[in-house]
């Protein structure tokens, strides 16, 4: 009986074994690319400087694994583990299977920023796209919560449509302008809104990391109330939870997540959308694993397609949004048809 | 003291009463039955009771403190409510549901330790749920799931249990086992029990005090035989009844009348009738 129910070794094995899953997805990821430094060169490597204690590579094979790759691994990483617990937080809270990170229009307000960070040439300035970025999924976040609160309280289906409005409003304003830029920002907007993954560095990551940490933190902490919410706000009520408070709480915990991802990668889809439904079909509805586990899971899942994105092609990159897409939908449709949702 | 006191309490949605001037005390220890049309006011009734709504004038108090002064979670260790059965969206398995009323008992960050392992235990089994412990909420019957619900408000340990139209979507049989049970548990383990319902006959069964609610006011109240009357019906349903004493028990039955149900003319067509 004993079995059906989640208890802290069953998480802590759970995430354990995903960790490690992460970590050779990681070290895959690391010694493949164009630049052909593989296993067998960095294996040869440390064989070679085992006595003296270093590693034999070139500075420049060096630069490329510890300085290009590895920084990217972990972006794609802390990319992916947002934009998991962050689906999983606003499918559970809207009561939703279909509801994504960018369901309340944080993508659209976030494209927005950085789009008109790039006309003005914003790159130039360390963060400058990712910080309008941000600001634009904080303000549409804001517009968004305020249209829908009723009675002090957040009300879901208010909530939902006011995203699909604020969302459709910001292709518009996204589609504007594209349709009025030059060619050469043209290509730029393009990979910001497909998702791109190229950018890395240790700051970004280090900034990024943090603030992924304190969302998910705060998050977990309301795993519980949050199983009992999937039932019912009122049966929630019933059962002790402070239902406005806590979806206060988690709304803004899981935008700030996604606004996060969003700013420094671009839009992202699928992953956010996917990866909470995988893992609720394999190991079920209590929050408590459901969280750990699309968080790591979601992480193995966006290094991985990140490392497709930049090889798959010799001499360019896609953008990693595409190969999420093309493995993503895919493999719902699959589930839809094979799984009940 | 009663152990729920409903003191004045007038609420309303937007602009319609739901309920106005109610006040009525719910003993400790009794099975009090609340009957009423459509639109009477039972399920706000049930609603105002557990702070899910807040009145806008009088107060609700439970164990002799206002509930509006209490927490949610201490709120949820004296009431527990047995909903209509709900909506299943992501299914969760039914231990896991009947673990949830573990949950006002518990901490923020703990998690549910043997004993509360064992009160879920316990509670399936009062409720004949415990082989269905491993199954997935969607793949039980209407009948299975409410027993289920039944466990988990029984799980909760509290001292009074909210029923709102908890028989809706059960057959007959599931009817009588549910009013059956709840009945055990308010004799052998003293738990109190309000319990909102469609059914007068039921209602007249197995409650202690029936209180009949007409366009959100208490029209009457008092011992099955008191409320449940020909002229009390007629008046609050506007439906004429016939009321006479079961024979096995010497309560309150009622026997609905319509001129096609009890006209001659209705023999021919007695097979396409509804069985009332």
């Amino acid at each position: 009986m004993k079995k059906s129910i989640v208890t802290p070794s069953r998480i802590m094995g759970i995430s354990a074994l995903l960790a490690v899953v992460f970590l050779v997805v990681g070290v895959v990821s690391v010694l493949t690319g164009t630049a052909g430094i593989g296993a067998a060169r960095v294996l040869r490597g440390i064989v070679s400087g085992w006595r003296e204690g270093y590693l034999a590579l070139d500075p420049s094979e060096k630069t490329i694994l510890f300085s290009i790759r590895l920084p990217r691994i972990i972006f794609a990483g802390i990319v992916g583990a947002a934009l998991s617990t962050a689906g999983v937080v606003f499918q559970a809270l809207l009561r939703n299977p279909l509801a994504d990170p960018y369901i309340l229009g944080i993508s659209g307000g976030s494209a927005v920023g950085a789009i008109i960070g790039i006309l003005l040439g914003a790159s130039a300035v360390p963060f400058g796209i990712p910080a309008l970025a941000f600001l634009g999924a904080v303000l549409t976040v804001a517009l968004v919560f305020v249209v829908g609160s009723r009675e002090g309280g957040l009300d879901s289906n208010t909530l939902l449509l006011a995203g699909v409005i604020v969302n459709a409003f910001f292709s518009a304003v996204i589609m504007f302008f594209i349709s009025t830029s030059s060619s050469a920002d043209l290509h730029t907007i393009t990979f910001w809104l497909m998702g791109d993954m190229s950018l890395a560095d240790g700051d970004k990551v280090m900034l990024m990391g943090l603030l992924l940490a304190a969302g998910a933190g705060v998050v977990y902490c309301y795993a519980r109330p949050l199983n009992l919410i999937v039932t019912g706000e009122e049966t929630a009520m019933q059962l002790g939870v402070d239902v406005k408070r806590t979806k206060i709480v988690l709304f803004f915990a899981a935008s700030l997540i996604t606004a996060v991802a969003v700013s420094f990668s671009g839009m992202i889809g699928f992953v956010g959308l996917v990866i909470p439904h995988m893992m609720r079909m394999a190991l079920g509805t209590d929050h408590r694993l459901l969280l750990p586990a699309s968080f790591l899971f979601g992480a193995s899942f966006m290094v991985l397609a990140d490392t497709i994105a930049r090889v798959v092609f010799a001499g360019m990159e896609l953008p990693v949004g595409v190969v999420t897409a093309l493995c993503g939908a895919p493999y719902f449709v699959y589930l839809l048809r094979t799984r009940r949702m | 003291m009663p152990i729920v006191k409903v003191a004045d309490v007038d609420f309303r949605y937007k602009n319609i009463w739901a309920l106005r001037d109610i006040s009525f005390e719910i003993r400790r220890g009794e099975f009090l039955g609340v009957i009423g049309p459509n639109g009477s006011g039972k399920t706000t009734l049930v609603r105002v009771i557990d702070g899910i709504i807040t009145p806008e004038k009088g107060e609700v108090s439970v164990s002799g403190i206002a509930i509006r002064d209490m927490k949610r979670r201490d709120l949820a260790r004296l009431v527990a409510v047995v909903p209509q059965d709900s909506a299943i969206i992501f299914p969760f398995r039914a231990l896991e549901i009947v673990m949830m009323g573990r949950s006002p008992h518990l901490g923020m960050l703990r998690f549910e330790g043997e004993s509360d392992l064992e009160i879920a235990r316990r509670a399936m089994e009062m409720t004949d749920t415990l082989s269905l412990a491993d199954r997935s909420m969607d793949s039980l019957s209407g009948g299975e799931r409410q027993r289920v619900l039944i466990a988990r408000a029984l799980a909760q340990e509290s001292e009074v249990v909210l029923l709102d139209e908890p028989t809706a979507f059960l057959d007959i049989k599931h009817q009588v086992e549910f009013f059956s049970l709840m009945k055990r548990l308010n004799r052998e383990k003293g738990l109190t029990v309000f319990a909102v319902t469609h059914d007068i006959n039921l209602a007249a069964a197995y409650c202690d005090r029936i209180m009949l609610l007409k366009e959100g006011r208490i029209h009457s109240v008092g011992a099955p035989g008191e409320v449940i009357t020909e002229l009390n019906i007629r008046e609050v349903y506007e439906t004429d009844v016939l009321v006479d004493a079961n024979p096995l028990n010497g309560l309150p039955r009622i026997t609905l009348l319509s001129s096609t149900l009890s006209g001659q003319g209705s023999r021919s067509e007695a097979g396409a009738a509804p069985q009332l």
